[in-house]
């Protein structure tokens, strides 16, 4: 009884909180309300026993990209007005196809119920259970070639967003490989000769002969 | 425990939700990357939902990947977004008709 009366609240605060992303003004306070969808979801797969996905949620969502976005939003110096003008000519429509799309979902969750008992809910797991133990089973023995092909992906990700908003400065210090492969020893070492014992009286007035190699 | 429908409806008005947040938000470039952060998260529901209640874990595998190619896609389309920026200095997105499209 707990677990559904919990479960309607993070609904009802998941629900508002995204219709208030949409419909705020203020880039900054859109990003903030995406941050609350995502920990009322979180929430929600815990009451669903998916602990594993519920932290990583939390940790890659709240943690990297929507700081990401944060920093963006407030990197960038947006002209709100301008870019929130003629926001109601488009509100009649994406309404009327929002209505579409839930009409469409609710009946065909009502009318189907996929071989499944929709109402009754699933059992709950045994104490023992570990869902982050399971995922892992299955990850690194029947998907471990997608799990390397994912970290592939998301190297190619920092490559490119690297490459893509470095630029050059007057004034930055950095690396030129070519150079430094080219470079010859001549260019840099100077052979210097130094008497390992020097003479008594007469040498000593006469400096040390230098001689430079070819 | 929670039934299957109120997960499955309550995904389903996230997504209409977002959808209708494309609609308004159709020229900030910004509030647009961050209704498709939440389509992807209204998808994500019925991924856990469904593997909880089919007690088949696979689908959760999924949502893993999904959201490791969501992270790499708002990390490269905020990239894009910052040049955009100061190339234009403005992120409208009918400002954008190099293309004449």
């Amino acid at each position: 009884m707990l677990v559904e009366v919990l479960f309607w609240i993070f609904a009802s605060i998941l629900a508002v909180s995204a219709l208030a992303m949409i419909t705020v003004r203020n880039p900054v306070h859109s990003a903030l309300l995406l941050v609350l969808c995502f920990f009322t979801s979180a929430a929600i797969w815990l009451l669903i026993e998916a602990e594993f996905l519920a932290v990583v949620l939390i940790l890659v969502y709240v943690g990297a990209v929507m700081v990401l976005f944060l920093f963006v939003v407030m990197m960038l110096d947006i002209n709100i007005e301008e870019v929130r003008a003629r926001v109601t000519r488009y509100a009649l429509f994406g309404g009327v196809v929002a209505g579409v799309v839930v009409f469409e979902i609710v009946s065909v969750v009502w009318t189907r119920s996929l071989g499944l008992d929709v109402t009754t809910g699933a059992q709950p797991q045994p104490a023992s259970y570990s869902n982050t133990a399971e995922l892992g089973k299955l990850l690194y023995t029947d998907y471990v070639y997608p799990f390397e092909l994912a970290a592939v992906l998301l190297l190619i990700a920092i490559v490119a967003s690297i490459s893509l908003t470095m630029r050059k400065r007057a004034g930055l210090k950095q690396q030129d490989v070519a150079k430094q492969v080219a470079v010859r020893r001549e260019d840099r070492v100077r052979i210097v000769k130094v008497p390992a014992v020097r003479e008594p009286a007469s040498a000593a007035a006469a400096p040390p002969t230098e001689e430079k190699k070819p | 425990m929670i039934p299957l429908n109120w997960l499955l409806i309550i995904s389903g008005v996230l997504f209409a939700i977002s959808v209708a947040g494309m609609f308004i938000n159709r020229k900030n470039l910004i509030l647009l990357l961050m209704c498709v952060e939440l389509l992807l998260l209204a998808v994500n529901f019925n991924f856990v939902a469904f593997s909880r209640y089919l007690n088949d874990i696979n689908g959760q595998i999924f949502v893993f990947f999904v959201l490791t190619v969501a992270a790499a896609e708002s990390a490269i389309g905020l990239a894009i977004l910052v040049v955009l920026f100061r190339e234009r200095r403005s992120i409208n997105v009918e400002d954008l008709s190099t293309l004449k499209g």
